[in-house]
């Protein structure tokens, strides 16, 4: 028990102590992985607190490009904060902080200058509970991000918006009626709607936290099969309670626990080979 | 004990517990019901009550002045010589109201904003005490101060400057202003709905889920965009309500206005400019209740009640068909 509660820091090569923002760290894997995708989101001694209470413990993890990361874990470990860190939500909520470093592509968003409103232009993000905005019409919805932006061109948010709808395969489902509410479509529905909103924004990263926990199994298992599409075009990082849906849809997984990464790994390894005992005992249902 | 005797007395049990509960005498429900009904019976009551004390009491002044009462611009209750014209008061009403609303409508939202959307909570938490502690204050107080203090700092503050500056070209600035007027009287009501209207909206906008406004932040929104696409269409018709029941407020006010308004008496309560003293509705009823002495001119007031209920209801009125052309989203699946 002892060894399975060790920090990751100790876990992770010596080679962790980065000085350059670019230098890109060797995660530890194992060996059967030959192509290592380049890492997108380069995540350094990531803490975050509510109030006093601190919730992260120094997170050090590589999000690989155009693959799927998932985040497990018991309630309370964390995951759902770590996400929230990454396009620097987190911080929004009232009390609440976060230091350390994560890196999108060289460059560290925790950094004193850089704009967190502008980060969120980059990283997209989808909630647990689906939340349209109710005062707007489902075309309106998508476009939200892209009229916020500034974009004026009809045509232009017209493409994006059917090609958003598209990659949120909804399309086929609303097209004769975009300038219906957005509350009035089902809640599995909803939830893909807000998944275009993100799409509309063209992000490099989309974040999403718990995005089935509000929906019944076969919305979810739309969802599922729509973020599997996603990655040729960007790099999602998924938080789930599900370690199914985890094992089904993710490339890579984070195993977290108190606060703490515990172990990071090929999703197969995690699911089939686990190296540590914690992340064995609760893959297999003994606790969380 | 056996099987048979515990399956005994389970039936037993049940037979008991079935005469319970399938007996239809439940009197505390019917109790409840009663007073419920009676409750919201109460209302309907007292708005036919009104309507009847009203208009009987009004039917001498409608049968003589007929509609010129709406119209007429006279108000003399000088034997001989008696006419009464409610116009120079509904305009008076009006005004005041709308001055109160203009200051009162954004400084409340702007007040609603900063404590449910900015400050952290060991600011907005006192703060918030205080405004409903405002709220709270008879209007009365507002008015002593008004009448005593503030009027001085009004004339000195704007309506001197105001009057020096444009008084002889503009005629809305125009009149020499000693700060009893429509101008005062409208800054203290808005002065006294400012708590009303920031409470109720501060409320609203704390029951906007924060799952809409990290909707709006994660498309990378400012916190201003943020309050725009996400926070203030959320709650748009409850802001039109508060405002509207500030606005009732304001037009019914009597005794605060009545004390700095100036109190001018008909045509010349016309307000000509921003100085002008004028009165309200109410604020007429509230002066002269005392000293109808004919039963025409008591008439009269009540005929004045009248015009104020109307307005108030074409007030409330217009501003749900207001609402219901702004708010087009059919209710639809709600979280």
């Amino acid at each position: 028990m002892s060894r399975t509660l060790k920090g990751p820091e100790e876990e992770l090569s010596p080679t962790l102590q980065v000085s350059k923002v670019s230098e890109s760290v060797e995660i530890e894997r194992p060996t059967e992985v030959k192509d290592i995708p380049p890492a997108k989101l380069s995540i350094r001694n990531l803490e975050a607190w509510f109030g006093t209470k601190r919730a992260l413990k120094g997170i050090n993890l590589d999000v690989r490009e155009n693959s799927i990361t998932a985040f497990i874990g018991p309630s309370g470990c964390g995951k759902t904060t770590l996400i929230r860190c990454l396009n620097r939500m987190h911080e929004m909520t009232p009390g609440a902080s976060a230091k350390g470093q994560a890196i999108l592509d060289g460059m560290d968003m925790y950094d004193a200058k850089v704009d967190p409103v502008t980060i969120k232009r980059r990283i997209g993000m989808v909630f647990q509970k689906p939340n349209p905005f109710p005062t707007m019409s489902i075309y309106d919805n998508v476009a939200a991000g892209l009229k916020l932006n500034g974009i004026k061109d009809k045509k232009l948010i017209d493409d994006i918006v059917r090609e958003s709808l598209e990659g949120a395969v909804l399309w086929e489902e609303v097209k004769n009626e975009l300038n219906k509410p957005g509350m009035g479509l089902s809640g599995g529905q909803q939830q893909r709607l807000c998944i275009a909103r993100a799409l509309a924004m063209q992000p490099e990263i989309l974040l999403m936290d718990e995005p089935t926990s509000a929906l019944d199994p076969i919305a979810s298992s739309k969802i599922e099969e729509l973020v599997h599409g996603m990655k040729k075009d960007l790099t999602v990082v998924i938080v789930t309670h599900n370690m199914q849906q985890a094992a089904r849809v993710s490339d890579y997984t984070a195993f977290m626990y108190l606060g703490e990464l515990i172990e990071y790994g090929d999703t197969k390894q995690i699911f089939e080979n686990p190296r540590m005992e914690l992340t064995e005992r609760y893959i297999s249902g003994k606790f969380g | 004990m056996n099987s048979a005797t515990l399956k005994d007395d389970h039936q037993e049990r049940r037979k008991k517990l079935s005469n319970l509960l399938l007996s239809k005498k439940k009197p505390m429900d019917r109790a409840f019901f009663g007073i419920v009904l009676g409750a919201a019976g109460y209302t309907l009551f007292l708005v036919a009550l009104i309507v009847y004390a009203v208009g009987d009491g009004s039917t001498e002044i409608f049968s003589y002045e007929g509609l010129e009462f709406f119209t007429g611009t006279d108000w003399n209750a000088v034997y001989g010589r008696e006419a009464f014209g409610a116009l120079p008061y509904i305009i008076g009403t009006l005004v005041t109201a709308g001055i109160a609303m203009v200051i009162g409508v954004p400084v409340s939202i702007g007040i609603a904003v900063f404590l449910s959307e900015i400050s952290p909570p060991r600011i907005s938490t006192p703060l918030s005490f205080v405004i409903e502690l405002l709220a709270a204050v008879p209007s009365i107080v507002y008015g002593l101060w008004a009448l005593f203090v503030f009027r001085f700092w009004i004339v000195d503050l704007i309506e001197k400057p105001l009057y020096n500056a444009f008084g002889d070209w503009i005629p809305f600035f125009g009149k020499t202003p000693f700060g009893l007027d429509v101008f005062t009287a409208g800054i203290v009501l808005s002065i006294m709905i400012i708590p009303i209207i920031s409470a109720i909206s501060r409320e609203l906008l704390k029951a906007v889920p924060d799952t809409q406004r990290e909707a709006a932040y994660s498309l990378g929104a400012t916190r201003w965009e943020t309050l725009r696409i996400a926070v203030f269409p959320y709650v748009k018709s409850g802001l039109f309500g508060a405002a509207f029941l500030g606005l009732g407020r304001a037009v019914g006010e009597t005794i605060l206005v009545t004390m700095v308004i100036g109190n001018a008496v008909g045509v010349n309560a016309i307000p000509t400019s921003l100085f002008s003293q004028s009165q309200t509705l109410a604020s007429v009823i509230a002066n002269e209740f005392n000293e109808a002495a004919s039963s025409l001119h008591l008439s009269a007031l009540i005929g004045l009640g009248v015009v104020l209920l109307m307005l108030t209801m074409a007030i409330n009125i217009g501003g749900m068909l207001l609402l219901s052309r702004m708010v087009k989203v059919s209710p639809g699946v709600r979280e």
